[in-house]
C-alpha cells in the first residue's frame, strides 16, 4: 500500500480528515522549504503538497504565480525539488509528499528518468495540472510502475462520464477543485461542494480532497465535514509572501495557521 | 508523398506527437463542447455561407495577389507576388479567424469574448467583431506590448474593449495567453475565448487553420490566373503561425511548391535573444499543446526577443512542428535588422508599408527571390500593414513622432 493510501486508511480508522498544505518548493528561498515541511507536519499536516515552480503557471492565481517567480529567481529546478524531498525523508519516512506542478519540467527530464528519481527521493504522488488522463495514458503507466500515485483534478464542470474516466486513471486520492477559477479565488460554496462530492463518491472509492478557496479554520472545518481531505494553498503561501524579509517567521506563522485548522477540523 | 490535406489532426487533436489537449480539468468540458459545435458548423452550409458573406462584405475579400514588379526587378531573380492581407478590414489576416470564431460564439450563446494579443492585431480584430455583434470584449496584452503598440491599444479601447495589461512573467504575448486562460477558467459559463493563432488546446489549432485557409485557397486560384501555374515557393512569417498555415495548407499536397516559415531571429538565432523555437528550440508542452518551445534545461519557458511583438512568442503552432519534422516545410529565422531593412525596402520600392511581422517574411522572400531564376515565381504573405509599427521604427531611428 502506498504512503498516501496508508495515510487515508489510518485517518479513516481514526475518524479524521486529512489536512494537506501546499507550498511552492524553494519559496521564498531554497533553505526555507525542508524545515517548513517538518514544521507543517508537527502542526498537524497529514500530506504535503510540494509545488514544482514553473514559469507559466496557467491555472494559478497571483499568490502562487508570485511564489513560482520567487523560487525561480533562485533557480529552483525539478532536480532541486527532488533533492528537497530526499532531505525531508532523512527525518520523516511517514508523511506522504505529493508533487504538484505543470507537465513541461517533467517532460524535459523524461518520464522514465523522472519517475525513477522521484521514487528514489521518496515522492509518493504526482499531480500535473495540465495533464488530463486522455493525454496521460503512457505517463500514468510509468508513474504507477514506479509506485507513484497519479493524482488528478475534478472540477465543477466535470461530467459524470469524465469523473469515471479520470478516477480510473487516478490512485491515492482525487482532488476536487471547489470552484471555477484559479488558485486563491474566494467564496467557497460548501453546499454545492457537498452535492458534487456525492456524485463523485457514487463513481469512485478513492478518497476525495477538496481545494481552492479554503482560507481559515472555519472554511477548513466546513470542508472537512464533507470531504476526505482539505487542501490549503494560497492561504499558506500568503504567509511566505508576507515574510520574505524575515524568513524566520514563515514556519511559525504557517504552523499556527495549520494548528488552528487542525483543531477546527478535529473538533 | 501521401495526401496531407485533411489527414491531420487525428480525433484527439494530434499532429504526429504534437498538438493535443494539455489543460486543467475545468477547461476539458468547454473544449469538448467547442469541438462538437465546431464539427457541426464545419459542414453546415448556412454557417459557411454566413462566414463567406462576412469575409466578402465586411473584411473585403478576396484580398489581391499583387505582382511586385519594381521590387522583383531590383532583386533580379524570381517574380515576387504579395498576398495582400494588409488590405483586409483592420489591417491584417487576423480578422479572418475572429469572424469565424465570433460566429461560433454567437451560435453557442456566449455573451462575452476574451482574447490575448501580442502586436495588437488580433486584439483589434477581436474587439472589432465584438463591437459588431454587441458582445463584451476583454483583451489581455503583455504590459511591455501595451507600451510598444500604443496605437492598437487605443484602437481597441475606441472599439469598446477593455484592455488588461499583464504584468506577470515576461510581460509579453505568452503571459497574455496565461492570463486569458485564467479568465476563461473563471468565467467559462458565459465566455468564449478567441485564440488568435494556430496554437492552444485542440480544437483551436485546426479550427483557426480552417478559418485562415481562405488565404491559401485564394492565392492558389489567383496565381494560376496570373501565371498559369503554381508558384515555386511560399513564404510567410511564423509567430504562432496562423498566417503561414493559412497560406501553406491548400498547397500541402503540391510537392513542387516549397514552403518557408520565417521566425523572429531577434539578434540572431545563434544568440540567446530571439523568438525562433522551430530553428533552435525543442519539443515541450505549453499553452495546451505539445510543440517546439524556447525553454531551458529545466523545462522553464525562456523569455524571447523580437523587434516584432507578434512574433515574440516562445512556442509555435503544433502543425508547424509536424511539418518541420516530416520535412514538408522549411523554417528559417530573420534578424531584427534584416526585417527592418525589408520594411524600408518595400515601403520605398513598392509604396507598401508592411507590418514588422510580415517584414520578416519579406526579408527571407528577398533572399530567396534573388537566389532563383527569372522564370521562378514566389508568393510572400503580406500578413499585415505597418501603421501600428511606425512608432517602433521611428524610435529605433531616434525620431520622435
Amino acid at each position: 500500500m502506498s504512503r498516501v493510501a496508508e495515510c487515508f486508511a489510518r485517518l479513516k480508522t481514526e475518524g479524521r480528515k486529512a489536512l494537506i498544505p501546499y507550498v511552492t518548493a524553494g519559496d521564498c528561498q531554497p533553505g526555507v522549504t525542508v524545515p517548513l515541511m517538518h514544521a507543517m507536519v508537527a502542526a498537524g499536516a497529514d500530506i504535503i503538497e510540494l509545488g514544482v515552480p514553473f514559469s507559466d503557471p496557467m491555472a494559478d492565481g497571483p499568490v502562487i504565480q508570485q511564489a513560482c517567480e520567487r523560487a525561480l529567481a533562485h533557480g529552483v529546478s525539478l532536480h532541486d525539488v527532488l533533492e528537497m524531498v530526499a532531505t525531508f525523508r532523512e527525518k520523516d519516512d511517514e508523511t506522504p509528499v505529493v508533487l504538484m506542478g505543470y507537465l513541461n519540467p517533467i517532460e524535459v527530464m523524461g518520464y522514465v528518468p523522472f519517475a525513477q528519481a522521484a521514487c528514489d527521493a521518496g515522492v509518493d504522488g504526482v499531480l500535473t495540472v495540465d495533464l488530463p488522463p486522455e493525454e496521460g495514458v503512457e505517463v500514468v503507466k510509468i508513474f504507477k510502475e514506479a509506485e507513484l500515485d497519479p493524482i488528478f483534478l475534478l472540477s465543477p464542470t466535470t461530467t459524470a462520464e469524465r469523473i469515471g474516466k479520470v478516477c480510473a486513471s487516478a490512485s491515492g486520492f482525487v482532488y476536487y477543485v471547489s470552484l471555477k477559477g484559479v488558485t486563491g479565488a474566494a467564496n467557497l460554496d460548501v453546499a454545492a461542494v457537498a452535492a458534487k462530492l456525492d456524485e463523485i463518491r457514487g463513481l469512485t472509492d478513492l478518497p476525495v480532497g477538496v481545494g481552492f478557496g479554503i482560507r481559515d479554520a472555519e472554511t477548513a472545518a466546513q470542508v472537512a465535514g464533507v470531504a476526505d481531505a482539505v487542501v490549503v494553498g494560497s492561504a499558506v503561501v500568503n504567509r511566505i509572501a508576507a515574510n520574505v524579509a524575515q524568513p524566520d517567521r514563515i514556519a511559525p506563522e504557517i504552523a499556527a495557521l495549520l494548528s488552528d485548522m487542525r483543531r477546527a477540523m478535529d473538533a | 508523398m501521401s495526401k496531407l490535406i485533411d489527414s491531420l489532426p487525428d480525433e484527439n487533436g494530434h499532429f504526429g506527437v504534437y498538438g493535443g489537449r494539455f489543460v486543467a480539468e475545468t477547461l476539458m468540458e468547454a473544449l469538448e463542447e467547442l469541438q462538437s459545435v465546431y464539427d457541426k458548423m464545419k459542414n453546415d452550409a448556412e454557417f459557411q455561407a454566413e462566414f463567406d458573406a462576412d469575409l466578402a462584405h465586411y473584411v473585403g475579400r478576396p484580398s489581391p495577389l499583387y505582382f511586385a514588379r519594381r521590387w522583383t526587378d531590383i532583386l533580379g531573380g524570381a517574380r515576387v507576388y504579395l498576398k495582400r492581407e494588409d488590405l483586409n478590414h483592420t489591417g491584417a489576416h487576423k480578422i479572418n479567424n475572429t469572424i469565424g470564431q465570433a460566429l461560433l460564439a454567437k451560435r453557442m450563446g456566449k455573451t462575452r469574448i476574451i482574447a490575448e494579443t501580442g502586436a495588437g492585431q488580433h486584439g483589434v480584430a477581436s474587439a472589432t467583431v465584438a463591437a459588431r455583434l454587441g458582445l463584451e470584449c476583454v483583451v489581455y496584452m503583455g504590459a511591455d506590448d501595451v507600451k510598444r503598440q500604443a496605437l492598437n491599444v487605443y484602437r481597441m479601447r475606441l472599439l469598446g474593449a477593455t484592455v488588461v495589461p499583464v504584468e506577470s512573467g515576461s510581460r509579453t504575448l505568452k503571459d497574455a495567453l496565461n492570463e486569458a486562460m485564467r479568465d476563461w477558467v473563471t468565467n467559462i459559463d458565459n465566455t468564449f475565448y478567441i485564440i488568435g493563432t494556430v496554437a492552444g488546446p485542440h480544437p483551436y489549432p485546426a479550427m483557426v487553420r480552417d478559418f485562415q485557409c481562405v488565404i491559401g485557397r485564394e492565392a492558389r486560384r489567383q496565381i494560376q490566373q496570373a501565371e498559369g501555374r503554381l508558384p515555386d515557393a511560399l513564404v510567410a512569417c511564423v509567430g504562432g503561425g496562423s498566417n503561414a498555415i493559412g497560406l501553406f495548407y491548400p498547397f500541402l499536397d503540391d510537392e513542387g511548391v516549397a514552403l518557408y516559415g520565417v521566425e523572429g531571429g531577434g539578434d540572431g538565432p545563434e544568440t540567446d535573444r530571439h523568438a525562433a523555437p522551430l530553428c533552435s528550440g525543442r519539443p515541450g508542452v505549453l499553452h495546451g499543446n505539445r510543440t517546439y518551445l524556447m525553454e531551458d534545461d529545466n523545462g522553464q519557458i525562456i523569455e524571447t526577443h523580437s523587434i516584432s511583438a507578434g512574433l515574440d512568442y516562445p512556442g509555435v503552432g503544433p502543425e508547424h512542428a509536424w511539418l518541420k519534422d516530416i520535412g514538408r516545410a522549411n523554417y528559417v529565422a530573420v534578424t531584427d535588422a534584416e526585417a527592418l531593412q525589408a520594411f524600408h525596402d518595400l515601403t520605398r520600392f513598392e509604396g507598401i508599408m508592411p507590418a514588422l511581422e510580415s517584414s520578416h517574411a519579406l526579408a527571407h522572400g528577398a533572399k530567396l527571390a534573388a537566389s532563383m531564376d527569372k522564370d521562378n515565381v514566389i508568393i510572400v504573405n503580406l500578413s499585415g500593414r505597418g501603421d501600428k509599427d511606425i512608432h517602433t521604427v521611428a524610435g529605433l531611428e531616434g525620431i520622435k513622432v
